[in-house]
């Protein structure tokens, strides 16, 4: 039985269409998933994502614990900053791709994939060494992201005090309508926007006057709210990686293309050695961007060909709405496709033609 | 939900609807409306033998693709091309865009199928 956020309720009565996903039951669509889409890109949408896991590190050395276990540099990360990083086994494929919020040397919050947050929770606790404590709070955070052009306009509106808005990868603790909530420039779609984390314990904490609140302060600006149907499309044209698609057990991060969130020459860490070797020695496969020529849609696990032979498959596949066309990410053995160049997608049993082209197929519009 | 008088309904949400020995084949209301956004149709080609319950054509929303099953034996006769360029014109009209037109001689199946009412009870409560 899937689990549901505590939100579940309004977004019924809202007309959402459920779908399962990394163990819980989530609003796919409201009306449909096209519009949410475009919705996003040029106003404002609001998602439900409280599957997402919490998993928070204190303690002196939690900054060095938390190092060894991943593949980018916390030491340099300066406090109210946030860190995307890859966390790896020892053969560097990945366990998970996470968020680090530094509250200070000695308080860190991971946030990590829904569907990972036990597994997480397990490798962290068995790896990590020191001075530190490690607490699953997956289940007293609801985590909401407004994202959108609009969406600065509209948390403006709901700001209790005259906070400054945190820049991109910041946050804040602030109050929004009344209510403590930790307050981020982040998201999964490409646009500028905020993920809001309200937690159930705090004083006065009411996940729907919060969502309801922040859909009525952006009525006029075009609010509506949106699905993981739409999380998706969006994410897809913005190139960002979705673990189990293009990043899994069986993938490592420079294969998928994340070598900005490797750091070779930082102190030891898991998987350092295979990544070093991998690095030096050359990939045999690595991520790439396409665009269908042929009618049809790429699905994730799609053959890919070249000259009648397989070279790789798709990971993540399907319409790109603001491009207007089909496309998606493909992990392929051949090192030297160049943009332009014709591949083919497999679709039920028949050759299909794309290019490959230029990652993002949409380029972001986040606020530095 | 519409669901329309005068045709017949399968379990997989396919309707029929006969003209002579000619039988519409498209997906129903029901069906549009939990795929969401269709993006695409593969359409079968004409002169296709098909029997019942093989795969008629493939209808693909934002998600997923799905396949339809042929309700019905019967021989591909026609194809809906309007659907290539316009596969959302089944969420627009569902009952008015069939798929495919089928040239069939066992009426047996259609006794097989459902009724409205059967239909209706079928995707109560969903």
């Amino acid at each position: 039985m899937d689990r549901r956020t505590p939100l579940y309720q309004v977004q019924k009565n809202l007309g959402a269409k459920f779908t399962s996903f990394g163990g819980w039951e989530l609003p796919v669509s409201y009306t449909d998933i096209i519009s949410e889409h475009h919705l996003v890109r040029t106003k404002a949408g609001l998602f439900d994502v409280s599957h997402m896991g919490e998993i928070k590190i204190t303690g002196k050395d939690a900054v060095k614990a938390v190092n060894r276990l991943i593949t980018n540099d916390l030491e340099p990360v300066p406090v109210g900053k946030i860190l995307y990083s890859p966390m790896c086994y020892e053969n560097g494929t990945v366990v998970d791709d996470i968020l680090i919020y530094k509250f200070s040397d000695e308080e860190l919050l991971l946030v990590v994939n829904a569907g990972n947050t036990q597994k997480d929770d397990e490798w962290i606790r068995s790896q990590i060494t020191g001075d530190v404590m490690v607490e699953n709070l997956s289940d007293n955070y609801v985590q909401l992201a407004l994202q959108g052009p609009e969406a600065e306009n509209i948390i403006k509106g709901i700001l209790d005090e005259d906070t400054e808005l945190p820049q991109f990868y910041r946050f804040t603790e602030t109050s929004l309508l009344g209510m403590n909530v930790l307050l981020s420039r982040t998201g999964y779609t490409g646009e500028d926007g905020f993920e809001i984390y309200l937690r159930f314990s705090d004083h006065g904490a009411d996940p729907e006057r919060l969502w309801n609140g922040i859909l009525e302060a952006g009525k006029d600006n075009g609010i509506a709210p949106a699905g993981l149907g739409a999380r998706d499309t969006l994410r897809l044209e913005a190139a960002l990686p979705l673990y189990g698609h293009e990043l899994s057990e069986d993938i490592t991060p420079l294969e998928a293309g994340l070598k900005a969130f490797v750091k070779i020459n930082k102190d030891d860490y898991i998987g350092k050695a295979a990544l070093a070797r991998q690095f030096e020695h050359g990939l045999k496969r690595k991520l790439y961007g396409f665009e269908m020529m042929d009618r049809g849609i790429p699905r994730s696990g799609y053959d890919i060909l070249k000259d009648g032979e397989k070279i790789g498959y798709v990971t993540s596949g399907g319409i790109l709405p603001t491009l207007n066309k089909n496309g998606g990410l493909a992990l392929i053995n051949n090192l030297d496709l160049q943009v332009g160049e014709t591949i083919e997608i497999v679709i039920r049993e028949r050759l299909c033609k794309a290019v490959v082209v230029q990652l993002p197929f949409y380029k972001k519009k986040y606020k530095r | 939900m519409e669901i329309r008088e005068g045709l017949y309904y399968s379990k997989d949400h396919e309707w029929v609807r006969v003209e002579g020995n000619r039988a519409y084949v498209g997906i129903t209301d029901y069906a549009q409306n939990s795929l969401g956004n269709i993006v695409y149709v593969e359409l079968p080609t004409e002169g296709k033998e098909l029997s019942k319950g093989d795969v008629l054509g493939v209808v693909e929303s934002v998600k997923a693709a799905s396949d339809i099953f042929s309700p019905i034996s019967g021989t591909v006769v026609e194809v809906n091309h309007a659907l290539a360029d316009n596969p959302e014109l089944i969420n627009e009209s569902p009952y008015e865009n069939y798929i495919a037109v089928l040239s069939f001689g066992n009426t047996d199946e259609l006794n097989e199928l459902l009724s409205p009412a059967q239909y209706k009870e079928l995707t109560k409560g969903e």
